[in-house]
């Protein structure tokens, strides 16, 4: 993807609008580049019934119905729920009176982005906004107060309130009466406002159950596919499955008869969609046209001739991207004793269960869209840049997403298409629905990478070289070259970092040297949920361990002995080792593992059990997860993302691969892409320790250390390392 | 012109008879409860009751179905989400994005009513439908909690 500069529309003028596929930070669409003005500002009224907007973060109806609007995107992973504890939080309203109103990127737009950015990847969700969120709310209470206290002529300093009722005396007043006196007040100083210490939190901080729950449980929740509108048409699509190869031409002869069928479309250069009155018949009709594609020399690439490059990569001298201190080559030459080891992940698609989708209606001078995305602002940017037509003029409607995992962020692919498929059919709704074979085989998947690790032990067995060269494809270069400067990659060395904050490593080694090599393919590649630091996670991890049994020392100790100047990554450690009860007996035949990460500003550890039977048959019995992500909104919540990393990290681990053989995913199906299931699933055990000193990302933290802590349970019980992913390629014994 | 019993309405439906029951219920019924995850059996989020069975209806030609056949989606499950199953699902909280939930709630339902107290390993052979989300556990919770299985309080959730 390439970047886009929008200037269209009058009103837009003034404003360069840069669209980026992912930023260096996240991974995740930048989005729309306005800069985030006064958010305690009121804007216009409230859209919803008779609710009066008190500013901008929360309006309230008259039966003291809170509602407090949302910008991030829901996608399973808690966010709205989170974002409104930490509202009502502040506003000390009465949570079962809450509701949420989710914001349009249109309405967004026109208020110069005053609910701040709407990307939703990277774990920044609540982390990003929790200031602006926490403060809306402030500024919400703060109003309803001096409006209580005008009324009733008595200091603001003299009142309580509790639950949305607010009190003087004998006196009471609920929120719902005097919203429409405290709108009409001039919002509070920023300078004024004081937020809560998070350990007074009484709605904030509790394990709540979601607010968005109701309608999954009945089938009534509309997702972007379910998508119902008048004289809607439905399209399917076949784009070339070899990854940048063309469609050269179509014979439509067949399909063109098939029921229901309206027309046979080339769209762009590389994919053709049958459009028809129902999906069923447009996916029909699809397997009956004849396309002739242009595949050109990407037909020639397979697993083995990429692993060969990367190989190359591993044996080269270059790099793009590194980190060190001391010499550590020199170190590991001169040491008692060496350990060389090299590992290899594999690309994998985000299989998210909504597949990709997009409805799309174009009509003279306006254009909608309906979308599952990460980022609403990346999905209206497309639909004005593929459409033509002004920013201003576009509107996306929003869905909650069935799964996001990374997929559906900036780059909005099937927005693009949907486009261009709706342009054939003016005023008319038109939707694009992916097969799961589409999805399958056009993911930007989790890149692939090897990498090799060398390390020197003295004769006390102490870590006095370390030496880390991995060698992959690069996310920053398929989506966001401009993350790349002069050559280097840095994002690439995730979780490897020296600077604390947000993926640091916890480890100190005298003499260090960590090299990144780009070796890009001609497969598309993006964020995954956990990105890098999955891949550096296991690399590291998995090494760690062969160091420590190396050193005949305990994974634990050893792990600790280079830990003294990381005390948070240490906390985490040690939180997962006791409560996963390390050093302690186990059943005959169970053995333990332990891994720790840093990513997204969060520190993660966890400590695996599992079997392996003579047959090499694999068993993980349980899994205790440790997190300090700063400030924890919904421990609840927390604890259903760190259970949902390890299925997701897990399948990984046992099953995930993309299999590219003439330059094509091969494996385009659940039959052949295996997915973990509930047997699988060992017991998860979350432990939350959090230090309320800085705010950390949940989603995906957690998900790195699920892989090396359940191989290094496997080192333990076979004696040998495992290098290679997935699992389900290796013989255990 | 078919005949289909869904949710206990008879309907007349106009569909070749290849055509799989789930794209029936989803774009000519409209009940859109019912999802597609894979088309090919492997996922479960298409599952429904007929006569009382568990069928993924992605795998089902309406051809096979008879205008006799009971068919019971996600919509027709209960008034006001009250069987047990939504119950204990609201409960235990398990939806995370919630797409596949319809598929597993219908398993789970199937389940219990051949096998009123499950033992984890019934729940292991009977609910084999994916969630990328990973709810696994909570749905295995949910389980029991509906059928009224008393469990030591071993929810694996410490919530500090
Ligand atoms: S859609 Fe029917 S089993 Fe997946
Ligand atoms: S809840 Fe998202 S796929 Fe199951």
């Amino acid at each position: 993807m390439k970047k886009m500069i929008f200037g269209n529309g009058q009103r837009l003028s003034r404003r360069a609008f840069v669209v980026n596929s992912a930023t260096a930070a996240g991974g995740f669409a930048l989005g729309l580049n306005v800069p985030f003005v006064d958010a305690l500002a009121h804007h216009g009224k409230a859209s919803e019934h008779n609710a009066t907007e008190v500013n901008l973060w929360v309006a309230i109806e008259p039966d003291d119905t809170c509602i407090i609007r949302i910008a991030r995107s829901e996608m399973g992973q808690g966010t709205l729920t989170g974002l409104a504890q930490l509202v009502a939080e502040e506003l000390e309203c009465d949570w079962k009176k809450v509701e949420t109103e989710g914001i349009s990127p249109s309405r967004n737009l026109a208020a110069k982005r005053a609910w701040g950015e709407m990307g939703t990847g990277g774990s920044r969700g609540i982390r990003v906004s929790q200031d602006y969120v926490r403060r809306g709310g402030a500024a919400a209470r703060m109003m309803l107060l001096q409006a209580a206290a005008d009324q009733w002529k008595v200091p603001v300093g003299e009142l309580s309130v509790a639950d949305g009722i607010i009190t003087h005396g004998n006196k009471k007043i609920s929120y719902g009466k005097i919203a429409a006196a405290a709108a009409k007040l001039t919002p509070p100083d920023p300078k004024n406002i004081k937020l809560k210490d998070p350990k007074s939190w009484k709605i904030a901080g509790k394990p709540l159950k979601r607010l968005d729950t109701a309608d999954k449980l009945n089938g009534s929740k509309v997702y972007a596919i379910d998508v119902k509108l008048p004289g809607m048409l439905n399209a399917a699509i076949r784009d070339a499955p070899v990854f940048g190869s063309k469609a050269v031409s179509f014979d439509d002869s067949k399909a063109a008869k098939m029921p229901g069928v309206r027309k046979v479309i080339k769209v762009k250069d590389t994919a053709v969609a049958v459009v028809a009155d129902t999906w069923w018949h447009a996916k029909t009709a699809l397997e009956a046209v004849d396309i002739k594609w242009d595949e050109g020399e990407n037909a020639k690439v397979s697993n083995a001739t990429i692993k060969e490059r990367l190989r190359e990569g591993l044996a080269a001298t270059e790099n793009n991207g590194e980190r060190r201190n001391g010499d550590a080559l020199g170190a590991i030459a001169g040491a008692a004793k060496k350990i060389e080891a090299t590992y290899s992940t594999p690309f994998l698609s985000h299989a998210c269960m909504e597949m990709m989708n997009a409805t799309v209606k174009l009509s003279a001078g306006k254009a909608e869209c309906w979308v599952p995305t990460q980022n609403l602002e990346s999905s209206l940017a497309a639909l004005s840049e593929a459409s033509g037509i002004p920013l201003a003029q576009c509107e996306v409607h929003r869905h909650d997403l069935g799964g996001g995992f990374g997929r559906r962020g900036g780059t909005q692919d099937y927005v693009h298409q949907a486009v261009a498929i709706a342009k054939e059919f003016p005023d008319t709704p038109v939707k694009l629905i992916w097969s799961r074979e589409e999805d399958q085989t056009h993911d930007f998947y989790r890149p692939i990478s090897v990498c090799k690790m060398s390390a020197g032990l003295d004769d006390k067995g102490e870590l006095v070289g370390l030496h880390v060269r991995s060698s992959g494809q690069s996310i920053n270069a398929w989506l966001n070259p401009a993350g790349i400067q002069n050559g280097k990659d840095r994002r690439q060395l995730q979780g490897w970092y020296e600077e604390p904050g947000d993926a640091q490593l916890g480890y100190t080694v005298p003499n260090l040297l960590i090299e990144y090599v780009m070796r890009n393919t001609h497969v598309p590649v993006g964020p995954w949920r956990g990105v890098n630091t999955n891949q550096n996670a296991v690399y590291m991890e998995c090494f760690i361990e062969e160091c420590a049994r190396a050193a005949g020392k305990d994974s634990l100790e050893f792990r600790r002995s280079l830990m003294k100047n990381h005390p948070k990554h240490l906390a985490v450690l040690n939180a997962a080792a006791e409560k996963g009860d390390w050093g302690k007996p186990l059943p005959a035949g169970v053995h333990r593992g332990i891994a720790q990460f840093m990513g997204y500003g969060s520190y993660s550890a966890a400590t695996a059990e599992v079997s392996v039977d003579a047959k090499g048959k694999l068993k993980v019995h349980r899994m205790v997860l440790a997190l300090n992500c700063g400030h924890p909104v919904n421990p609840g919540q927390i604890a259903a993302q760190a259970e949902g990393s390890v299925a997701y990290g897990l399948t990984a681990t046992l099953y995930g691969e993309m299999l590219i053989d003439k330059g094509r995913v091969t494996n385009t199906n659940f039959d052949s892409y295996e997915i973990m299931r509930l047997a699988e699933m060992p017991k998860v055990e979350t432990v939350i320790v959090p230090t309320y000193d800085f705010w950390g990302g949940v989603g995906e933290p957690t998900i790195c250390v699920v892989a090396p802590a359940v191989l290094n349970a496997i080192h333990a019980a076979t004696g040998k390392p495992v290098r290679e992913l997935p699992l389900k390629n290796v013989k255990l014994v | 012109m078919a005949k289909l019993n869904i949710n206990g309405k008879v309907r007349d439906v106009q569909a070749e008879p290849d055509t799989p029951l789930l794209w029936v219920i989803r774009e000519i019924v409209g009940l859109t409860g019912t999802k597609y995850g894979c088309g090919v059996a492997q996922c479960g989020a298409c599952s429904v009751h007929i006569n009382g069975e568990l069928q993924r209806s992605c795998s089902i030609p309406l051809s096979s179905v008879k205008a006799a056949d009971k068919i019971v989606t996600i919509e027709g499950l209960s008034a006001n989400s009250s069987h047990p199953v939504q119950k204990a699902w609201a409960a235990v909280d398990v939806p995370q994005c919630g797409y596949c939930q319809s598929g597993q709630i219908m398993a789970a339902a199937a389940l219990l009513k051949k096998k009123p107290k499950p033992t984890d390993a019934d729940i292991d052979e009977a609910m084999t439908n994916i969630c990328r989300c990973g709810t696994y556990q909570r749905i295995r919770e949910a389980v029991h909690q509906a059928a009224g299985n008393t469990r030591a309080a071993d929810r694996a959730t410490r919530r500090s």
